[in-house]
């Protein structure tokens, strides 16, 4: 199943990290499995702790399951200078989850992350690939409403 | 080529798209086609153009109208009014002190910037080859491919005094030559889009706004050294950039300006685009290095420089993107006229990212050598409201923090670094009064401890050290000789950190330790927070006189340390609260205070409760 995938790349070691990036956003729960970890070995030529070492350096990758749309709040300093605590605070509260799980429906997962530069607009989010600026917490309730609707 | 009278520039930087930017398009396709109008108005997604507070902006051509917090429903103004009728509208444009600007080379925000880096930033599509050679792009590669020798190239660069614009600045002519120099079958060239400094975002919108000029500048640096493979390793959380600049390669393979026999002369270029995965440390060198290898991004001792043992062993150059930035321009207007910027150490411009508690947040391109008074009051704006101006930390979590006296301080890499602060990649973080700086630094150390690669033990193990220690003060169990502790352990890790993340790291508390020593103290001797920042270092308390004793606050305390009545009104039981501040939200006539200080009740509790544990513990 991971086979298609490994085979769009040549199989040299440096191309480790696309691997897993398509591996990672291709799978419906965003995240690289046991299963996976093997073929890939397999694939490239390289032991599986090779492959988990580098999976756990790297903070974007996750060897659990997560949800349908990851969300990721910026905890950079700018963004905590303009109230990214209190955007955290009403994030928790509206999914019932803490930092790193996911809600019970398996839509949403929450994390923090390091900083998506786009500081002009902070406290920022990402969701996904698109990104939402200038937060406030009814702007955040809004976003979560609309993408929950969607699922 | 368009024959539509009206251009109409949208900025789609990161930053206005956050704001609904790709909805503004959306919706002038839609208006002008109601309207008939497609014919007339050219739409033009550009990078971003600079003020992102203004964020959605948008400029008007011919006349160069600036309008800025455009909304969809601002739309249908703009097309009958201007568009049709000729009559831009004015509550869209920039108001100040009674002021109104309408054309964008007025407004205030772009007053003293030189743009060379962002030249095309926000005036082209950076998806349009056409539009970048318009502009003069590639001339620059041409010239140095048809009319000049390697080495001449380096001299060129050496005459302009560029220097690195990643961080350390170290001259970019040096690291060339190093490459150039050294004989061997293969060479690389490295683009650094690992723009991980928290507070900067300048290479991010480098690439989405102008990518061939990266690509130009990467292509002049290797002719220079005799490479002929680059890759761009930019970061997964800039994925428009990503795809930027992979169009922007395509593109000029396909016209022939990448690729074999360039402009007919004996280059060859080819060029790749690798993505990090979320680590801040990849963007030192070497860890960068061992990222693109498909290895964990652990930096490793230099030297060797990445110069003479980088990729694959291979003689390597890693430039920061910035720095390709400025490079095409050197070669078509000179490295006189570049050199005749900025200060004799620090020539040229330096692009910062202004944000943090400032009207204007944003990106701005300035000579080196300009003062932080005329960053943050003129091109910045000033404060936000009425806030008074506190401090300024440059250079994200490696940099420095600065006070008001520093103000008239020029900007350039010698002079912040005396300082005790640094240029960094230019994210500027401007902070308000209510900003408490021990906190901040806590804050900063936090995303030290995360980043750690954790490959050497000064910066693992020391740098938890000094959050642990900032932990204790911040939580009011500072002691005596903490400073002391931070300023012994900052030192020795400074000195001792494998790369430049652990050696820089120590920075921002250091800093506010020079600079704000007495909060410091305040913090462990007094146990206040002046700013009311720190939780336990400060407290809620009801004016009894306010309370009408409607028990909205007890009802909505989450901890029940709440309690009274109509009569007697209502207390907090200091002990027990949490601070979550919910009673402060709550209170319909705002009688709950919040003030400095541990409260008296809470103090005398936590000694009787360390006194229980040492008679426990001497038993």
């Amino acid at each position: 199943m991971y086979k298609e995938i490994c085979v769009k790349y040549a199989p040299n070691k440096d191309n480790l990290i696309h691997i897993l990036h398509e591996i990672q956003d291709t799978h419906p729960q965003h995240y690289i499995s046991a299963d996976a970890v093997k073929e890939i070995s397999e694939y490239l030529k390289l032991p599986e702790n090779h492959i988990y070492g580098v999976l756990t350096f790297y903070s974007m990758y996750s060897t659990t399951p997560r949800g349908k749309n990851i969300i990721r709040l910026c905890e950079s300093p700018p963004c905590y200078i303009k109230g990214s605590y209190n955007i955290l605070r009403k994030l928790k509260t509206l999914l019932g989850v803490g930092v790193g799980e996911t809600t019970k429906d398996g839509v949403f997962t929450l994390e923090l992350c390091a900083c998506l530069g786009v500081c002009g607009n902070a406290p920022v989010m990402m969701i996904n690939d698109d990104v939402y600026g200038d937060l406030s917490e009814e702007k955040v309730e809004d976003i979560i409403e609309k993408i929950r609707g969607r699922n | 080529m368009s024959l539509k009278h009206i251009d109409l520039l949208i900025c789609c930087g990161s930053g206005c798209i956050s704001a609904g930017a790709l909805k503004i398009k959306e919706r002038f396709h839609e208006v002008l086609k109601e309207h008939s109008a497609t014919n007339e108005v050219n739409i033009i997604e550009t990078g971003c153009m600079g003020p992102c507070d203004y964020g959605p902006v948008m400029v008007v051509y011919p006349e160069g109208i600036f309008y800025k917090k455009v909304t969809p429903d601002d739309v249908e103004e703009i097309v009958t009014e201007h568009f049709i009728k000729g009559r831009p509208v004015t509550r869209l444009m920039l108001q100040e002190d009674d002021k109104t600007f309408s054309a964008q080379k007025d407004v205030p925000f772009y007053q003293k910037q030189i743009k060379v880096a962002l030249e095309n930033c926000g005036y082209i599509n950076p998806e349009s080859l056409e539009e970048y050679i318009a502009t003069g792009g590639y001339e620059a590669l041409g010239k140095v491919l048809i009319e000049m020798k390697p080495q001449d190239v380096i001299n060129e660069i050496k005459a302009s005094g560029l220097r690195g614009r990643g961080g350390g600045g170290f001259p970019t002519h040096i690291k060339w030559q190093m490459v150039h120099d050294k004989k061997d079958d293969e060479k690389y060239v490295i683009c650094n889009g690992d723009e991980g400094d928290p507070g900067a975002f300048m290479d991010r919108s480098i690439l989405e706004g102008d990518p061939h000029r990266i690509l130009e500048g990467m292509m002049i640096a290797a002719y220079a050294m005799g490479a002929s493979m680059g890759f761009f390793y930019i970061r997964a959380e800039y994925p428009l950039a990503i795809k930027r600049i992979k169009t922007a390669i395509s593109q000029a393979k396909e016209l022939g300006l990448m690729g074999d026999n360039i402009f007919d002369t004996d280059f060859c270029f080819d060029a790749e685009v690798r993505t990090g995965a979320g680590a801040f440390v990849c963007g030192e060198e070497t860890a960068l290095i061992h990222s693109i290898e498909g290895e964990r991004g652990n930096p490793t001792p230099k030297p060797p420089y990445p110069a003479v043992k980088g990729l694959w062993g291979k003689p390597t150059v890693v430039n920061n993107v910035e720095t390709f930035g400025n490079i095409p321009t050197i070669f078509l207007k000179g490295a006189k006229w570049f050199a005749s910027m900025g200060t004799e150490k620090s020539p040229g411009t330096k692009v910062f990212a202004l944000t943090g508690d400032i009207r204007n947040t944003g990106l701005v391109e300035v000579p080196m050598g300009t003062t932080l008074r005329e960053l943050i009051f003129d091109v910045g704006g000033g404060m936000i409201g009425d806030h008074k101006f506190k401090a300024v930390q440059l250079g994200g979590p490696s940099g420095g923090c600065l006070t008001v006296e520093h103000l008239d301080t020029g900007v350039d890499y010698e002079s912040l670094k005396e300082r005790g602060s640094m240029m960094g990649s230019g994210g500027v973080i401007v902070m308000n009064e209510e900003k408490c700086m021990v906190n901040v630094a806590r804050f900063f150390m936090e995303f030290c401890v995360e980043e750690s690669c954790g490959k050497c033990s000064p910066c693992r193990i020391g740098l938890k050290q000094m959050l642990t220690v900032l932990d204790r003060i911040t939580n009011g169990h500072g002691r005596e000789g903490d400073i002391e502790e931070l300023q012994r352990l900052g030192e020795s890790i400074s000195k001792l950190s494998l790369c430049g993340l652990g050696q820089t790291a120590p920075n921002p508390v250091l800093s506010t330790i020079r600079y704000f020593r007495d909060e410091y103290e305040a913090h462990i001797r007094d146990r206040s927070c002046a700013t009311k920042v720190c939780n336990d270092l400060m407290h809620y308390d009801i004016d009894k006189d306010r309370c009408i004793g409607c028990s909205l606050c007890a009802r909505n305390c989450p901890v029940d340390c709440i309690s009274g009545s109509r009569e007697e009104k209502y207390t907090i039981h200091q002990v027990d609260c949490i601070k979550c501040g919910n009673c402060f939200d709550v209170c319909p006539v705002k009688a709950i205070d919040k003030l400095p200080g541990m409260h008296p009740d809470v103090v005398a509790h936590r000694s009787e409760l360390s006194k229980a544990v040492n008679q426990y513990e001497d038993l």
